[in-house]
C-alpha cells in the first residue's frame, strides 16, 4: 500500500525570547489510507505542533519547518506555496479542533459555514452548497437538519457544534482528517457519540484519521497505531494493543499506569497510582543531546545524560527511543 | 461512623429570563430535592455531566450559592439558617479545593500568604503559631520550605494545586469539598495530586465531598458515589456495588461510554449510546427526566417522577423498572 502521508526527519523550530527551540525534533512517520494514527503525550510535547505543520498553519514568524519533508501523495508540503497549501487545506487535509465553542464563527449560521468550504474548494453555487450542507448535517446525525442548518452556533449544544465542525471538515471528502483533542471539552456520553460517528464516517469515506489526544483509553478504542511524543521527540511508536500490553519506553509506561482507568473486575483493594514525578521540561531544554525524559525516569543511567537515545526496533514495527528499551 | 454532613431535600433554583410577557418568571432547578450524607473520614463522590447540578450542589453545601429550600446540616447544625457571624465560623469547618489552579490563587500574593489567609481571617491564633502551621502545611503537601516566598506564576499547575490544597487544610476543616480537583491538570500530574489527596485523607482523617465527571478518578478516589442527571440523584451506592452493578439506565450508559484500555472489558461490554440531547432544564417534561433518551422507557416514565428507592443492601436507584 502506498503511503498517503510520509513525514521524514521533520524539524520544527520556534523562536522564543530565549532563543530557538526545536519543538519537533527529527520526527518521521507514515500514514496509510484509511487508518487511524494517534499522537499521545502531555501538553507541551509537540502533538498539536505536528498537526499545525501538516496543515501549513505554524504560527507566522515564530514557527518554521527547519528541516525535513512532509510528503502528501508524493508532494512535499514543507516547500509548497501558500496558494497551494490553501488548496489542500480543508480539501484534501482538514482539521477539527478541541474547542467547538470558539472554532465556529458566531455571526454566521452553521449552514453558511459548511457551504463556505464547498463554494471555496469545489466552486459550487450558493444553492447547491446549501443543499449539500443540509445533507452533511444529516450525515453527522444532527436531527432535523433542514431546520437546524439556519441555526447560529450559540443555538447548539457543545456536542452538536463539534458535529458541525466535523461536517465542515468532511465537506470536501478529505483524504486525511486531523482531530486535535476533538472530545476533550465534551462530556463522556457525548464523546462516545462523537467517536462512534468518526468511526462510521471513516468506514464510509475511507479517510485516514490523525487523532491527537492525551487519553490512552481513547487511543485504545479509536486507533490502530500510535506515536508517543515527549518534549518534541517521538519516544515510542507501534501498534496500539501491543504498546499497551508491553510499552518499551518508561514514559509510555508511566502514561498508561498513572491514570486511574475504569476497571472491569473491581476489588475493594486500592493501590496508589504510579506517579511520573516532575513535569515536561521547558523549551530551553529541548534539542539537547541527552534523553529529555531522564529527570523523571526511574530507569535512569549515566548514558541517558550524555547521549540522545537511538531508536530500538521490536516486533511488528514497534520502536522505542530509550537506552533501556530492551530491558523493559 | 458519624455523619459530618447531612443534606436534606436541597433545592437550588436560578431565575432565568425567557421571552413571554411581563413578570413571567421561569426557574431553572439546578439541584432539585437532593438528599445525601457524608460520614467522617470517607469520600462521597458526586458524578454527572455538565449541567447535572453537581457543582451547584457543592457550592450550596458551602453556602456559596443561595439555596431555595432544604437543609444542609454540618454536624447537626443547619448552616442555611445561620447569620453572618455564625457563617464565618462555619467557613472554618468547610473548605473548598477548586478546579482551576490558575484562577483560584491570587497572583499578587506569595504562596505563604495564600495559605495563611484562612488562618488570618477565620482563626484566632498567634502569629508565631500561624507561621508554624503554614510551614507544616507546605511540608504535608510536598512543597519545599523556600517555595513559601514565591508567587503563583513561579509554580507549575500541579504545584499550584498543592498550594490550593494547603490553603484548604489550614483551618483543619471537618469537610473538604473538592470540585474537579485534577481535571485541569496533565495526566501525569493528576496521579501526583490524587495520591496526595488520598495520603492526606489517611494521615489526617479528612472527609471529602468529591465532585468529578471523570469516572476513572471517581472509581479510584471514592467510597460512595451519587450519580446526578438534570438536578436529581438517579443512583447512589457504594463503590463496588455501583461500578460492578450499575442499575439506572443512565449510569449504565455513562459507565459504558468511558473509553478503556482494558481489552477484556472492551470485548465484554457493548457501549450503550444515549441518543439525543438532555431536555430543556427550564421546561422539564413530566415524569422521569431521562425518559426521552432511555431505551426501556414506558408510559409511566413520562407521567410519574421515579423516587430514589434503596434495595436491601442500601444501593439506591430512581427508576420505575429497577426492583
Amino acid at each position: 500500500m502506498a503511503n498517503l502521508l510520509e513525514v521524514k526527519n521533520l524539524r520544527i523550530e520556534l523562536t522564543t525570547r530565549e532563543g530557538v527551540a526545536p519543538v519537533i525534533d527529527d520526527l518521521s512517520f507514515t500514514l496509510n489510507p484509511g487508518e487511524t494514527l494517534s499522537f499521545v503525550g502531555e501538553s507541551g510535547c509537540g502533538k498539536s505542533m505536528t498537526a499545525l505543520a501538516l496543515m501549513g498553519l505554524l504560527p507566522e514568524k515564530v514557527g518554521r519547518v527547519a528541516a525535513g519533508e512532509i510528503r502528501f501523495n508524493g508532494e512535499n508540503l514543507a516547500q509548497a506555496s501558500d496558494i497551494r497549501l490553501r488548496e489542500i487545506r480543508g480539501n484534501d487535509i482538514s482539521m477539527i479542533f478541541q474547542e467547538p465553542m470558539t472554532s465556529l464563527n458566531p455571526v454566521f449560521t452553521v449552514g453558511e459555514q459548511i457551504a463556505e468550504v464547498l463554494r471555496a474548494h469545489q466552486g459550487l453555487s450558493r444553492k447547491v452548497a446549501w443543499t449539500q450542507a443540509i445533507e452533511l448535517l444529516d450525515a453527522v446525525r444532527i436531527p432535523n437538519a433542514k431546520n437546524r442548518v439556519s441555526n447560529y452556533p450559540f443555538q447548539m449544544s457543545g456536542g452538536q457544534r463539534q458535529r458541525v465542525m466535523i461536517a465542515i471538515a468532511l465537506a470536501c471528502q478529505p483524504k486525511i482528517l486531523i482531530a486535535d483533542e476533538p472530545t476533550t471539552a465534551l462530556d463522556v456520553t457525548v464523546q462516545a457519540q462523537i467517536f462512534d460517528l468518526l468511526g462510521d464516517l471513516r468506514r464510509q469515506t475511507g479517510a485516514a484519521i490523525i487523532l491527537i489526544t492525551h487519553d490512552m483509553g481513547a487511543v485504545a478504542e479509536m486507533a490502530e497505531r500510535m506515536i508517543v511524543m515527549y518534549a518534541g521527540r517521538k519516544v515510542e511508536f507501534g501498534p496500539v494493543d501491543q504498546i499497551i500490553e508491553r510499552p518499551r519506553h518508561p514514559y509510555t509506561k508511566g502514561l498508561i499506569e498513572c491514570v486511574p482507568h475504569i476497571q472491569g473486575d473491581l476489588t475493594s483493594e486500592r493501590h496508589d497510582l504510579v506517579e511520573v514525578p516532575g513535569i515536561v521540561p521547558s523549551l530551553r531544554e529541548f534539542g539537547k543531546n541527552q534523553c529529555l525524559f531522564a529527570s523523571r525516569c526511574p530507569y535512569l543511567t549515566d548514558q541517558c545524560l550524555v547521549a540522545r537515545p537511538t531508536e530500538k526496533v521490536f516486533d511488528d514495527g514497534q520502536t522505542a527511543d530509550c537506552w533501556q528499551a530492551e530491558a523493559l | 461512623m458519624s455523619e459530618v454532613l447531612n443534606v436534606k431535600n436541597l433545592t437550588v433554583r436560578f431565575e432565568v429570563k425567557r421571552g413571554g410577557g411581563w413578570n413571567k418568571k421561569s426557574y431553572l432547578y439546578a439541584v432539585d430535592d437532593v438528599s445525601f450524607t457524608v460520614k467522617k473520614g470517607e469520600t462521597l463522590a458526586i458524578v454527572g455531566e455538565s449541567g447535572s447540578g453537581k457543582t451547584t450542589a457543592a457550592l450550596a453545601v458551602a453556602r456559596l450559592v443561595q439555596s431555595h429550600s432544604g437543609k444542609v446540616e454540618l454536624q447537626g447544625q443547619d448552616i442555611l439558617q445561620e447569620g453572618s457571624e455564625a457563617l464565618r465560623q462555619i467557613r472554618q469547618r468547610v473548605q473548598f479545593i477548586f478546579q482551576d489552579p490558575y484562577s483560584s490563587l491570587n497572583p499578587r500574593k506569595r504562596a505563604e500568604s495564600i495559605v495563611r489567609e484562612p488562618l488570618d481571617n477565620l482563626s484566632k491564633k498567634t502569629e508565631k503559631k500561624k507561621t508554624e502551621i503554614v510551614a507544616d502545611l507546605f511540608e504535608a503537601v510536598g512543597l519545599r520550605p523556600e517555595q513559601q516566598r514565591l508567587f503563583p506564576h513561579q509554580f507549575s499547575g500541579g504545584q499550584r494545586q498543592r498550594i490550593g490544597i494547603a490553603r484548604a487544610l489550614a483551618t483543619q476543616p471537618e469537610l473538604i469539598i473538592c470540585d474537579e480537583p485534577v481535571s485541569a491538570l496533565d495526566v501525569a500530574v493528576q496521579a501526583q495530586i490524587l495520591n496526595l489527596l488520598r495520603k492526606l485523607q489517611k494521615d489526617f482523617g479528612l472527609t471529602y465531598l468529591f465532585i468529578s465527571h471523570d469516572l476513572g478518578v471517581v472509581q479510584h478516589m471514592s467510597d460512595r458515589i451519587a450519580v446526578m442527571y438534570m438536578g436529581k440523584i438517579v443512583e447512589h451506592g457504594d463503590r463496588l456495588s455501583l461500578f460492578s452493578n450499575p442499575r439506572h439506565p443512565y449510569t449504565q450508559a455513562l459507565l459504558s461510554a468511558v473509553p478503556t484500555i482494558d481489552r477484556k472489558k472492551r470485548a465484554k461490554q457493548k457501549r450503550i449510546l444515549i441518543p439525543g440531547e438532555p431536555p430543556d432544564p427550564v421546561n422539564l417534561p413530566a415524569g422521569c427526566r431521562f425518559a426521552n433518551r432511555c431505551a426501556i422507557a414506558q408510559d409511566i416514565c413520562r407521567s410519574a417522577d421515579p423516587i430514589l428507592k434503596p434495595d436491601i443492601t442500601g444501593h439506591e436507584t430512581a427508576c420505575h423498572f429497577v426492583e
